[in-house]
């Protein structure tokens, strides 16, 4: 019987789904080592308690909710420490956090402040005796390493969207946390956030990305990249190097060895020529399609559909097409 | 440039790099069944590390005078990568000699931080992650041990009057976020392009001091216990040549892959 703490992350006062599949993997591992209690804590400025429920109703027996102003927007170092804090207090055998972009600045903080190491971008784990073995992808994602975690607490950074979030038949409950460090005190401030609106779907939840190349020719003809995404309704948009190094895409749509790794459903490649840094960061999407004017680009290597032809003739043609099949389907 | 660290006039920067395999290679797994078959590869620095040196060369000549310290962990094979920092203009390098480069990040972090503990640093830079073991958990370690503030994975950077502002890319958001000196930085893409060492850089490089020193590096508690190789594609197929292959993909789409 072992504890288990999930960190939930949480942005502009709402759950992110990362936060469940935190819950919901933590679950697992509590149940794998003869059913302990899934503690997860919950951040925000006053009123994230509110929003709390659906993480118990996805594993969590207790959900630790710490309220604060300084909490509104991202404060690692107080995360961290109270992070640390509970993990210590509950006898925690393992903790898992989210390999997102906050999960990753935070999870190595709440290691080293436990002395312990940190699986990040976790693929698959299993309970191995005293030990807990993760998976994780390494060297541009051209090997899988699994690594044992002998430690305790043993940590654990998920990648985003592998591990489904689950219903269970409890709801846990929610009892309110003190901060274990002042977090208006805290040394790095986040003076403003952009972006990050409800509306749009993220590369590393979206089923569906439509991602474009330097075949686009200029910034404006994106749009075409992103009427094919809307006519799929579950689709984000991404970018190769090419295409963010010219500024028509932000460097936050970059897929590849440098930017984003994605694993999404669907890939569509439209105009890019499949160079072995950008397949770092798309290679296990599960259906891969690419259009490119060139049959001898090294993305058709790996696409399961390929369409020899110009993005300018065919895409016009694909999103009607595309809208067409959804509308018949209801 | 007096808001720097302690009343120093310079600005002392560290520059923590790793050396890495070249990744556009089919690697092999060794006999081990745990490691890589080194055999044939090539080695440079890690993509992020060449952006945190290229941050702190930049901060130092902004500041006008300083010294861009560089620090590796591993084998002596190691000072390649050091001297290419040097070529590039970093002052002085600090090899921490260890035979073999363990998996814990911990482990890996405490060595590094031990040697910079008493460095009396403005910033230290990290790369936001190495591209072959891919933690991206060593910056922020060593932030933590060495109770320094820590901004991660930075697109954009100002430092002045012993402050700095960074911004952070998240999903689909960015925040802007600022900070006091002494701080730990990790680099990301997007903060800038690293220069190209040119003859002279390589040549005063050569002169530039290298010191060795042994790594305190403990045992960890990750290890890593198999490395396999993902399982391949089925090979790409073509479907048909320009727009008159649209139905036929929306059929596969919609029957084969069962994804619209
Ligand atoms: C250290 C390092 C890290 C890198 N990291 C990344 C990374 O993270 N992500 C990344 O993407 N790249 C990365 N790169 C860059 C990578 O090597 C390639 O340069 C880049 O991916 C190429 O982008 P592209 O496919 O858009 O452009 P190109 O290679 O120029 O390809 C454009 C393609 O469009 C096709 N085309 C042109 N016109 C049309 C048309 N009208 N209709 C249809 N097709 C058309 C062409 O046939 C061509 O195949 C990295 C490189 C290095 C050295
Ligand atoms: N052996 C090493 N020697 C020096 N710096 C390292 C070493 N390993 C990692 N780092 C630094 O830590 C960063 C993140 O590494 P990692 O946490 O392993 O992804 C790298 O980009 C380097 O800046």
């Amino acid at each position: 019987m072992a504890n288990v703490f999930a960190f939930a992350e949480a942005r502009g006062g709402e759950l992110r789904k990362v936060a469940l599949e935190a819950v919901t993997a933590a679950r697992t591992l509590a149940d794998a080592t003869g059913g302990g209690e899934v503690h997860a804590l919950l951040v925000g400025a006053p009123g994230i308690a509110a929003k709390a429920a659906p993480l118990g109703t996805h594993g969590a027996d207790v959900v630790h909710v710490c309220e604060h102003p300084a909490f509104a927007n991202a404060n690692p170092e107080a995360a961290a420490a109270l992070a640390a804090q509970l993990l210590k207090s509950t006898g925690a055998r393992a903790g898992v956090f989210a390999a997102s972009a906050q999960g990753r600045d935070l999870a190595p903080r709440v290691a080293a402040k436990l002395g312990v190491g940190v699986a990040s971008d976790v693929v698959a784990f299993s309970v191995q005796g005293d030990a807990i073995h993760a998976k994780h992808p390494t060297h541009t994602g051209k090997v899988i390493a699994t690594l044992a975690l002998t430690g305790t607490p043993a940590l654990l950074a998920l990648r985003p969207n592998v591990f489904t979030p689950k219903e269970s038949a409890k709801a846990g409950r929610v009892e309110t946390i003190a901060p274990a460090a002042d977090p208006a005190a805290s040394r790095v401030v986040v003076k403003e956030m952009r972006g990050g609106g409800k509306a749009k779907l993220d590369l590393s939840e979206a089923p569906v990305i439509v991602s474009g190349g330097r075949g686009l020719k200029a910034a404006e003809n994106f749009k075409l990249v992103e009427d094919l995404a809307a006519a799929f309704g579950n689709a984000a948009v991404g970018a190769t190097r090419a295409v963010t190094d010219d500024g028509w895409r932000p460097h936050s749509d970059q897929i590849g060895q440098t930017g984003r790794v994605v694993s999404p459903e669907l890939y569509v490649a439209v105009g890019i020529s499949g160079a072995i840094q950008h397949l770092a960061g798309m290679r296990t999407s599960r259906t891969i399609v690419a259009i490119n004017k060139d049959k001898e680009a090294p993305i058709f290597k790996l696409a399961d559909y390929g369409i020899v032809g110009d993005v300018f003739e065919i895409l016009p043609p694909l999103i009607e097409a595309v809208k067409a099949a959804r509308a018949s389907r209801g | 440039c007096e808001f720097f660290h302690m009343g120093e006039a310079r600005v002392k920067i560290a520059v923590c790099i790793k050396r890495v395999p070249v990744m556009d290679v089919r690697f092999k797994v060794a006999a081990d069944g745990k490691s890589i078959d080194e055999t044939g590869l090539k080695y440079d620095v890690n993509d992020f590390d060449l952006w945190a040196v290229e941050a702190a060369l930049q901060l130092k000549e902004k500041t006008g005078d300083g010294e861009v310290v560089v620090f590796s962990l591993g084998p002596d094979a190691v000072q390649e990568q050091i001297r290419k920092a040097l070529s590039m203009g970093a002052d002085r390098g600090v090899q921490l000699k260890a035979d073999r480069v363990t998996a814990d990040p911990l482990s890996i972090a405490k060595a590094l931080a031990a040697e910079l503990k008493a460095g009396q640093w403005d910033v230290i830079f990290f790369g936001k992650v190495a591209i072959d073991s891919a933690d991206q958990s060593v910056g922020p370690m060593v932030a933590e041990l060495l109770g320094l503030p820590c901004v991660s994975a930075i697109s954009s950077l100002e430092i002045a009057n012993g402050r700095g502002t960074a911004k952070r890319e998240l999903e689909s958001a960015s925040e802007i976020v600022e900070f006091p000196l002494p701080v730990v930085l990790t680099v990301d893409e997007g903060l800038n392009k690293e220069r190209l060492p040119n003859l002279k850089g390589i040549m005063a490089a050569k002169k530039k001091p290298l010191e060795v020193k042994p790594a305190q590096l403990d045992a960890g508690t990750v290890n890593v216990v198999a490395m396999e190789l993902p399982p391949e594609r089925a090979p790409g197929r073509i479907i048909g040549e320009g727009a008159a292959a649209v139905p036929e993909l929306i059929r596969l789409l919609q029957n084969e892959a069962k994804v619209l």
